[in-house]
């Protein structure tokens, strides 16, 4: 581990409450995994730092004018161009910088997985491609939360969507879950890493690191959401930590190319203690459609071999 | 010092951009616009224009780039066409909404489908109610002017809307022209030295909330705050055309007028037509026929007054319109001169002309008869057909 880089220990060594730049009174649900990961976030990038934000749960429920939970400048444009709105900002302070002498902000990029995986996929790549210096942050819920549950690239197999119901004929989505990290390694960028809520250490450095890269770094966490999981908002923690457990969301980081899995799990649990606690995978539990749980668990699987071949490399 | 030099009409938004010491240009490559970039980026690989030149993956980009760029305080840049405008149109409202100090040039091209490369105003007229500024020029010397003075308006504090430049794909943006340019540093005492730009720029001490989520309790009061500010920039858009008009000998102001004094008919257009028209104008009136004709260098904000003021006492108006007419009561700049003159008590006849679309060439005996068309009907003193597409096979 780079010290340079300020690691941190413990949990108790990030900043406490009075460094939030995230006010409370924003209007995300209760047992959102949105919000404390972006405090962390925020406490791990120095000031001064502007954040973009596309269009999405973390946006409308902590902007609704005239108030604002922002103690930082924060911008919104649409919900496709987060991106290439903080390549704009990242070019001009850069031009800025070398023109007039302005300070040069660290840029921070918050995406959900719509606005990541699919209408903001393109802009996303455009802006690795060039390599603008900035930590895009993909909070993945796992579907379009904000518009009412419907299914992304990013939602698992078999999980119920309102546009992958879980119908008699078809048990929710069909399809494998795009890995937004393989994806973003392919750009060959510095720095790309996957985090979770239940492993704040391993998440307030994974940003660190993200953001002492020069050029773009991609953090793609993991969030639980109570209201499009139908899960218990006391367990989101909870149900975060036993993503990692069952290899449904490995831990993994890749540095210049060299992939390391941060949280090694040996033997892992049942993928069930996950599903079972979320109404959206309840159906996948059923006798008729162990087909498709087979199906997501061979994802699962398959993935983690992969990972732990890649990083033998 | 001024100097006469040859350019095309690409090369001379770019030299305009240049000269102004842009800082950002965020552009994507689309004919008949692809030469403003290139020249943009020589400047800036050679040296010769301090900037950061992002070449993004899509106009979409382009302008959500510049849009991002704009808020920090930065002079900024784009340019499109046709599709890259259809596919930036979301971000146009986006722009104009956050007052931001945007300038984009259009070289002006028809819309798909068919794929066309040519002029048409689709683009221009798509952009005409976002809230943008929007100038047309009419020939490569005013591309230059209109660029160096859509940044003086633009940049004014008490405008803060973004501002379109059109000039039409390859009739204009491709026509190597003899034009007078002034020098680097006399451009530099038409627009601001310093920074910022935009008003109220990303500030660390001072944090602000760009874009936030504003519902029925406050939207309403900020759009027409937004209608406000279009309405009341025409004074300064004015002021700018003054200044520069002082500045370069050549007469800028939002409507340009030939023949008016004691025209019967008057014949309307907007860009690079209106030259062809004049032209026509001239050989009328030396038979003794009283026509004119009148163009517009601003169309938005419309600049209703003059066009009232100058039309008010005509028999006829043709208004020209390089645009398709699918089911309106008639074409954009129709429409927004019929809506100018309702309140008349004696209003014109109106004909409408839609002409030119996708590069189609309008020949002089086609445009002769337009305005002897026109004066047939002023003196019948009746319209027949509303609505005349030129120069097509029917």
């Amino acid at each position: 581990m780079n010290n340079s880089l300020n690691l941190i220990k413990t949990i108790r060594d990030i900043p406490g409450d009075k460094y939030n730049q995230l006010a409370p009174g924003h209007r995300l649900c209760a047992g959102c995994g949105v919000p404390a990961m972006v405090r962390i976030a925020l406490k791990a990038i120095p000031d001064p730092k502007v954040v973009i934000n596309a269009t999405g749960c973390l946006e409308v429920a902590t902007t609704i004018y005239p108030y604002s939970s922002w103690k930082i400048p924060w911008v919104h444009n649409a919900f496709e161009n987060a991106a290439a709105t903080g390549s704009g900002i990242e070019a001009a302070f850069k031009a800025l910088h070398k023109k007039f002498g302005k300070e040069m902000p660290h840029v921070i990029v918050f995406g959900g997985d719509g606005g990541t995986f699919d209408i903001g996929l393109q802009s996303l790549s455009g802006a690795l491609e060039r390599g603008h210096d900035f930590v895009y942050i993909c909070y993945d819920n796992e579907a379009y939360m904000n518009t009412g549950i419907q299914r992304s690239g990013a939602t698992p197999r078999g999980a119920a969507t309102t546009t992958s119901p879980a119908g008699k004929i078809i048990p929710g989505k069909l399809e494998r879950k795009k890995s937004l990290i393989e994806i973003a390694v392919a750009h060959g960028i510095e720095y790309a890493a996957t985090a979770s809520l239940a492993y704040p250490v391993d998440l307030f450095n994974k940003i660190r690191k993200a953001d002492a890269v020069r050029g773009p770094a991609v953090i793609h966490f993991l969030a639980v959401c109570p209201t499009g999981w139908r899960s218990d908002p006391a367990l989101t923690v909870e149900i975060a930590r036993l993503a990692v457990l069952t290899r449904m969301w490995p831990l993994y980081e890749v540095e210049k190319g060299k992939y390391k899995i941060n949280i090694f799990v040996k033997t892992p649990r049942p993928i069930e203690d996950y599903l079972k606690l979320q109404g959206r995978f309840k159906h996948l539990l059923r006798p008729e459609n162990k087909w498709l749980l087979e199906k997501l668990k061979q994802d699962v699987e398959r993935f983690w071999n992969y990972l732990v071949e890649k990083s033998k490399e | 010092m001024v100097k006469r030099i040859g350019l095309n009409g690409d090369e001379a938004v770019a030299l305009a951009v240049k000269q102004v010491n842009v800082d950002v240009i965020a552009a994507y490559p689309i004919t008949p616009q692809t030469i403003i970039v290139e020249r943009l980026s020589e400047y800036v690989n050679n040296g010769e224009l301090n900037a950061e030149f992002v070449p993004v993956e899509s106009e979409h980009s382009a302008l959500s780039t510049v849009v991002g760029a704009a808020l920090t305080g930065a002079r900024v840049f784009t340019a499109t066409a046709s599709q890259g405008l259809a596919l930036m149109y979301e971000i146009l409202w986006i722009a104009s909404s956050l007052r931001l100090p945007i300038v984009m040039a259009i070289a002006n091209r028809a819309f798909s489908a068919p794929i066309n490369i040519h002029c048409s105003h689709d683009d221009a007229m798509a952009a005409r109610d976002t809230g943008w500024i929007e100038l047309f020029s009419e020939n490569v010397q005013e591309a230059y002017d209109l660029t160096l003075q859509a940044f003086m308006m633009t940049e004014n504090d008490n405008v803060m809307l973004p501002a379109i430049v059109n000039l039409d794909g390859f009739i204009l943006s491709h026509s190597l022209a003899d034009l007078y340019v002034f020098d680097d540093h006399e451009v530099a005492k038409l627009v601001r030295d310093e920074r910022p730009i935009y008003k109220m720029p990303i500030d660390f001490k001072s944090p602000v909330t760009y874009g936030p989520l504003g519902l029925y309790d406050y939207y309403m009061e900020i759009k027409k705050q937004q209608a406000v500010a279009m309405r009341e920039s025409y004074t300064y858009i004015k002021n700018v055309f003054e200044k520069y008009t002082e500045l370069s000998n050549r007469k800028y102001s939002p409507v340009k007028t030939y023949g008016i004094e004691d025209a019967e008919i008057v014949v309307m257009a907007l860009g690079s037509m209106a030259g062809n028209l004049r032209s026509i104008a001239k050989s009328l009136r030396k038979k003794g026929k009283k026509v004119g004709v009148v163009s517009l260098t601003l169309y938005r904000p419309f600049p209703q007054d003059i066009i009232i003021d100058v039309l008010k006492n005509v028999n006829v108006v043709v208004v020209m319109d390089r645009f398709p007419n699918f089911g309106s009561p008639g074409g954009p700049l129709f429409k927004d001169v019929a809506a100018s003159l309702y309140h008349l008590k004696n209003r014109p006849l109106l004909l409408n002309i839609i002409y030119g679309l996708g590069g189609r060439e309008t020949s002089p005996k086609e445009i002769k008869n337009i305005f002897e068309r026109a004066l047939e009907i002023s003196k019948k003193g009746v319209v027949e057909e509303k609505e005349i597409w030129v120069g097509v096979r029917e």
